[in-house]
Parts: structure tokens; C-alpha cells; sequence
């Protein structure tokens, strides 16, 4: 019976061209904004490469300084002196990484203009990033102390100035300081927000000693836990931190806000503009998010069980023959809620093949460099399955109403 | 054995009342064919969905073998139509989506049945009907004659003991009817099948056992 349903179901869809396409488009269409969508935020959430750590890690991306009385606001990324007296000295993560925000330098070769990203970063970096070094090593405690002219670079950097041979011990010119390449790691996809760079040189070697002064700007920290649970304790320590900061004179009474978060945390801070929060919480975001998708997947099975509906009196005869040789209610929910079933099931199909070709296409692109995105089994499978939930609601209550119709009625088409 | 006793039927809308049929008492025993005869409107088609299980009368009752049919319920009803009762309706009824041998196995359907099973019968069914070369074709490629041989193959596939047919022939020119008109008799006394026929073409009537005359929802003595 219910083998000869899907056979008969999809039957009736391969007649029925025009219904078809129309069911199956409104379908397949909310499936792969949905995976789409996911694939995205899942990659800023949980990145791959060298940040796949990130789910223990807590990053200080942002903080706020208040002169008294509230007087002045800066807001923006912590400076080095900050982050260097106050946040690398706590005891709680199991590892701290201090390292620049990403800059764009230009260097030089000949005549030639090359655009690549710098980071200035601390030892620490490479023990909580997990870079694939292709060859040699990073720099090191003793590199950083010493200020050592060093660089680890990214395979298309070595690629483009170096050719295909070892790249270690070249030097390479950037901003008048010549760096010897220690190392050189695999590309990093540009959703990393604390990896991505081309070029990888210590904090000492910067030309310009200002921040070591400086309390904002510039600098970005991650917290690498032992393990989540030790993210509460984590807060509470940056909070204590937050109380007891030695400001450099002359500048008076500040005080500087903000938290250390998770990616999720990052977006729901920014989401709800709660800068100076010391923690925010992300129940409100992604219940946004869950009910923004929830809506979304209902447009396709309202429009299903509005054809369906609309079909009944087209079908009525159907039912009322079916009816006649001894189809009871029963027989003809299960006929039709399976015709939906099938129905939804090619267009998860298609849907889950649509996501795949243009997350693929995204990759191809330049949008972000070196990243990846694959369509997420979970947002797929959550999406057919929420389908499926609703194309059976959309199927049974049409069927129902259908099922329930007088077989002498049914017959005569719908009319009496 | 097919009892009608005291049955009436009244259709009630808002505003009206119709009074399908009134006071009918027939009695129909094993392997009969029975023909049902009258004017347009008169109650035939009222009454064979009353024996078919279809419809439920308005008073009086309908027994079928014996059972009185009154107090079953829905899904009973549809258990006994499936297993016992075969329709022939005046306009085909065919579902157009369906292929013929599809429209066929729509009976089988609801009873345990293989789809090996199911597929053989059909094809019985459709030989006896002789369509064999048109299992695959649509309804919409058949003509009106061998739409009619489809729908009798439907209601013969399982076997059934009682076959209702509304104006078998009457889309049909004289010799399709005649063939049709075969078929049924066929089955009757090959398998003897009681055949209840509504028609309004005399000539086939005769060809019956009996006639039962309908004039405003009345029998009238035959
Ligand atoms: N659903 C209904 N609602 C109201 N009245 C109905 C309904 N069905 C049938 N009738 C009425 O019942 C009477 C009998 O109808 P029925 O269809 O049994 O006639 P019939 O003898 O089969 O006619 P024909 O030879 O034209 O098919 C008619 O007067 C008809 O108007
Ligand atoms: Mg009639």
C-alpha cells in the first residue's frame, strides 16, 4: 500500500508538471536559503583551519574606556599595554594570545606593488592557533623577546616571491624592515578572524614604540581554555581584571567595559549594540534566529497546503472512486500525506543540491579568500525534517477534509 | 442476497426537501441480474448507491446476505464495498492520472495483496474485458466504448458477488453496448454474480432476469 502510494504519488507529479513545479520550487527555495544562510553563520561560528580550537576559546575583540562621569567614550579594539599588563597575566585561561588586527602593507618588488595582510603577534599565537607549517617553524619566546626580524608567511606569499623551491632563510622587504622566513603554513581562509594574514611577524618589531603605551587600538587577545566550563570562571577573572587597572598618568579615573566571548556572543553583542556589557546573552539571538527560521520554513507549507486545499475538488471524484472500492479515511490520509511526503523529499532533494552548488560557487569566489563552505548536514537535516513535520501537517489537513467527504458527493465531483 | 425493506430516502438542503425514493421493498437472491428501469430523476442511481453501501437510506432498512447494513460503521462499510461489491458508474470514472492498469488495481489496493498479485489479477481482468493491448494507456487515449470495458475490468477484478452498474451502456453506441452488455452477462453466468443494472434502454433489459420499474421514487409493478 504505501510502496504503490510513492509509486502512484510519483506518477501523478510527473503528469502533473506545472503543480509540481510550483510545490516544489516554493520548497526547495526556502531549503537552500536556510542551508546557505547556515553554512555562512556556521563558518563564523565555528571556523575551520587554524581557529578550529575556537570552541574553547574566548576572544577579546572589543573593549569601551570611560573617563569619569562618562564623559568621553572610545570604543574599539584593546591596545597592547592593556592587553599586556591585564589580560595576558591572568591565571584562569590555559593560554593567552596577543596579536594585531589584520593590516593591509604594500611591498615592493621592483616596479611590482604587492597588497598583503600583516600580523603582529606574540609566541603564544602558534601554540593557541593551530597553523599546518609546510615548512619550518614559527617564531618563538626568545624570536619575541628579542625582537628577532622574523617571518612566517602563507603559502601563496612564498608561492609569489620565492617560486616553488624552499622559501626558509629568504628574506622578504616589507615597510623598509627586511624579515628572514622562518616558516611558511598552508593559506588561511578568510573567515578566520584571528588567523587570517599572509605574513606573521613579532609584536617587538614594529617601528613605531607607541603601543606600548597605548590602553585601546590595535590589538586583539584570545583565551584558550582548558575546557568550556571553564568560560564562567574566564569572565569573572576578565571582570575582576576590568576593576584593578593600573592607568598610565596623566590620565586620571577611567574605566574600561566590555567582556570576553564566544563567537555566538561576539554576534549577539553586536547585534543588540551591548558594547559595554560584561557578558550579553545569546538566548535572545538565537531564539531570533530559530523564529525568523521557523516563519520562513512556514511559507512553503502554507503555500503547500494551499494547493492541496485548492486541489480537493479537482480531486473529489478521485476520492469518491477510491471511496466506492473501499478506501476508508484512513487509506486516503496515508495516500495523500505520502503524495506530500514524496513531494517534499524531491524538493529536499533539490533543495539540499541547490544549497551545495552555490556554496560551492561561494568558495570558487573570491568573497573570502582560501574558505570553504560546505552546506551543514545539521541545518539540512533540521530544515527537511522541519519540511517534512510541515509537509505532513500541510498534507493532513487537506487529506483529512478530503477523507471525510461523502463518497455520493465526492463522486459527482465535488457538487451536489 | 440484496434486501431492501421499507426504504425511503429524502435529500434535505436549506430550503428543500427532495424525496428520492419512498416505501421500496426488493428483494435480489444470489446470481440474479436485475435491471431497474424509469424516467430521469426518478431514483435509480439513489437507489443502486443504497445497495452499494454508499449512501444510507432515510428510513428502512438494507441487508445485504442476511446483515443489516444500518449499523455499520464507516470503515466496516468500506471493508464490505472492497470485498463484496463491484461499481460500473454511467460516466466512467476512471482517475485520468492513472494509467489503465493503475485505474484497474485500485480495488486491490485495499486488501492485502502483493503487487505481483495485484499486477496479475489486473491483467485477468483487462483480458476478460479484452484490453490486454491497452494496460499502459491513459484513459484520455481511450475511446468512450473501451473506457466503459476499463471501468467494468475495475469492478470485476476482485472477484466481487454483487456488481452494480449505473447505465453500463448508455454512453455507448448500439454495438459497444451489445459488448458490454456480454461481458456482464458473462460474469453472471459464469460466476454467478448478482448483476443489478439501472438503464433506460429496453432492449437490454430484457435481456435480464427482472425488472424493477421506478416512477418518482416509487417501485411500480412490474
Ligand atoms: N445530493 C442530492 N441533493 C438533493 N437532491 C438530490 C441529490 N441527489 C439526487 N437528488 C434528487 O433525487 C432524485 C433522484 O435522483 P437520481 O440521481 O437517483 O435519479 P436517476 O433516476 O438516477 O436519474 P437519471 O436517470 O437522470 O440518472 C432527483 O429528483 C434528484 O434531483
Ligand atoms: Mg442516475
Amino acid at each position: 500500500m504505501i510502496l504503490n502510494a510513492i509509486k502512484i504519488a510519483l506518477k501523478v507529479l510527473a503528469r502533473r508538471k506545472f503543480f509540481t513545479f510550483i510545490s516544489l520550487f516554493g520548497t526547495s527555495f526556502t531549503l537552500i536559503v536556510l542551508v546557505v544562510v547556515a553554512a555562512l553563520l556556521d563558518i563564523f561560528i565555528r571556523p575551520g583551519g587554524p581557529e578550529r580550537n575556537m570552541p574553547r576559546m574566548l576572544g577579546l575583540y572589543q573593549c569601551v574606556m570611560k573617563s569619569e562621569g562618562g564623559n568621553s567614550t572610545w570604543s574599539g579594539s584593546p591596545g597592547y599595554r592593556f592587553l599586556s599588563r591585564h589580560v595576558k597575566t591572568m591565571q584562569s585561561p590555559e593560554k593567552i594570545t596577543i596579536f594585531s588586527s589584520h593590516n593591509t602593507v604594500s611591498i615592493y618588488e621592483g616596479t611590482d606593488k604587492y597588497n598583503i595582510g600583516l600580523r603582529h603577534t606574540d609566541a603564544t599565537y602558534w601554540e593557541v592557533l593551530d597553523f599546518r607549517f609546510i615548512e619550518g617553524v614559527p617564531f618563538d619566546a626568545h624570536h619575541e623577546q628579542q625582537a628577532s626580524q622574523v617571518a612566517v608567511i602563507n603559502q601563496q606569499t612564498k608561492e609569489r616571491f620565492f617560486g616553488s623551491g624552499s622559501a626558509l632563510g629568504e628574506t622578504i622587504e616589507i615597510d623598509g624592515q627586511t624579515f628572514e622566513v622562518i616558516g611558511v603554513v598552508e593559506n588561511v581562509p578568510a573567515t578566520n578572524r584571528s588567523a587570517y594574514a599572509d605574513v606573521w611577524v613579532p609584536i617587538p618589531t614594529k617601528k613605531n614604540r607607541d603601543y606600548l603605551d597605548a590602553m585601546m587600538g590595535g590589538f586583539n587577545a584570545l583565551l584558550l581554555a582548558r575546557s568550556r566550563s571553564d568560560f564562567p570562571a574566564i569572565k569573572r577573572e576578565y571582570a575582576a581584571v576590568l576593576q584593578q587597572i593600573d592607568w598610565p598618568d596623566p590620565h586620571g579615573d577611567f574605566e574600561m567595559l566590555g567582556g570576553v566571548d564566544t563567537p555566538l556572543e561576539v554576534m549577539a553583542r553586536k547585534f543588540f549594540n551591548e558594547t559595554e556589557e560584561g557578558e550579553v546573552s545569546t538566548g535572545v539571538l538565537t531564539a531570533v534566529m530559530s523564529l525568523a527560521a521557523l516563519i520562513f520554513m512556514l511559507l512553503p507549507s502554507m503555500n503547500l497546503t494551499n494547493i492541496n486545499l485548492s486541489r480537493i475538488m479537482e480531486r473529489a471524484s478521485e476520492i469518491g472512486i477510491r471511496k466506492s472500492f473501499g478506501a476508508n479515511s484512513r487509506h486516503l490520509v496515508l495516500q495523500f500525506v505520502i503524495e506530500n511526503l514524496v513531494l517534499t523529499a524531491i524538493a529536499g532533494l533539490i533543495g539540499f543540491l541547490g544549497a551545495y552548488v552555490i556554496l560551492w560557487s561561494i568558495t570558487q569566489s573570491d568573497l573570502f579568500a582560501y574558505a570553504t563552505f560546505s552546506p551543514n548536514f545539521r541545518v539540512f537535516a533540521a530544515g527537511l525534517l522541519l519540511i517534512l513535520v510541515f509537509g505532513t501537517m500541510s498534507g493532513v489537513y487537506p487529506a483529512w477534509k478530503m477523507a471525510r467527504m461523502h463518497p455520493v458527493y465526492a463522486l459527482k465531483g465535488g457538487q451536489s | 442476497m440484496i434486501q431492501l425493506e421499507q426504504v425511503g430516502k429524502v435529500y434535505r438542503t436549506e430550503k428543500i426537501e427532495t424525496l428520492a425514493l419512498a416505501d421500496v421493498n426488493i428483494s435480489i437472491p444470489q446470481g440474479a441480474f436485475v435491471s431497474i428501469m424509469g424516467p430521469s430523476g426518478c431514483g435509480k442511481s439513489t437507489l443502486l448507491n443504497m445497495m452499494g453501501l454508499l449512501d444510507q437510506p432515510s428510513d428502512g432498512e438494507v441487508r445485504i446476505s442476511g446483515q443489516n447494513m444500518s449499523h455499520m460503521g464507516d470503515g466496516d462499510l468500506a471493508r464490505f464495498r472492497n470485498q463484496h461489491i463491484g461499481f460500473v458508474f454511467q460516466s466512467f470514472h476512471l482517475i485520468p492520472d492513472l494509467k489503465v492498469i493503475d485505474n484497474v488495481e485500485i480495488p486491490l489496493l485495499y486488501r492485502s495483496l502483493t503487487h505481483k498479485e495485484r499486477t496479475r489479477l489486473a491483467h485477468a481482468a483487462l483480458d476478460r474485458v479484452g484490453l490486454s493491448s491497452r494496460v499502459d494507456h491513459f484513459p484520455s487515449q481511450l475511446s468512450g466504448g473501451q473506457q466503459q470495458r476499463v471501468a467494468i475490468a475495475r469492478a470485476i477484478v476482485g472477484e466481487p458477488s454483487y456488481i452494480l452498474a449505473d447505465e453500463p451502456t448508455g454512453n455507448l453506441d448500439s454495438q459497444m453496448g451489445d459488448q458490454v452488455m456480454g461481458i456482464l452477462e458473462g460474469l453472471n453466468e459464469e460466476r454467478q454474480a448478482t448483476i443489478v443494472m439501472v438503464t433506460h434502454d429496453e432492449e437490454m433489459a430484457k435481456r435480464s432476469h427482472r425488472i424493477i420499474r421506478l416512477f418518482d421514487g416509487r417501485q411500480v409493478d412490474a
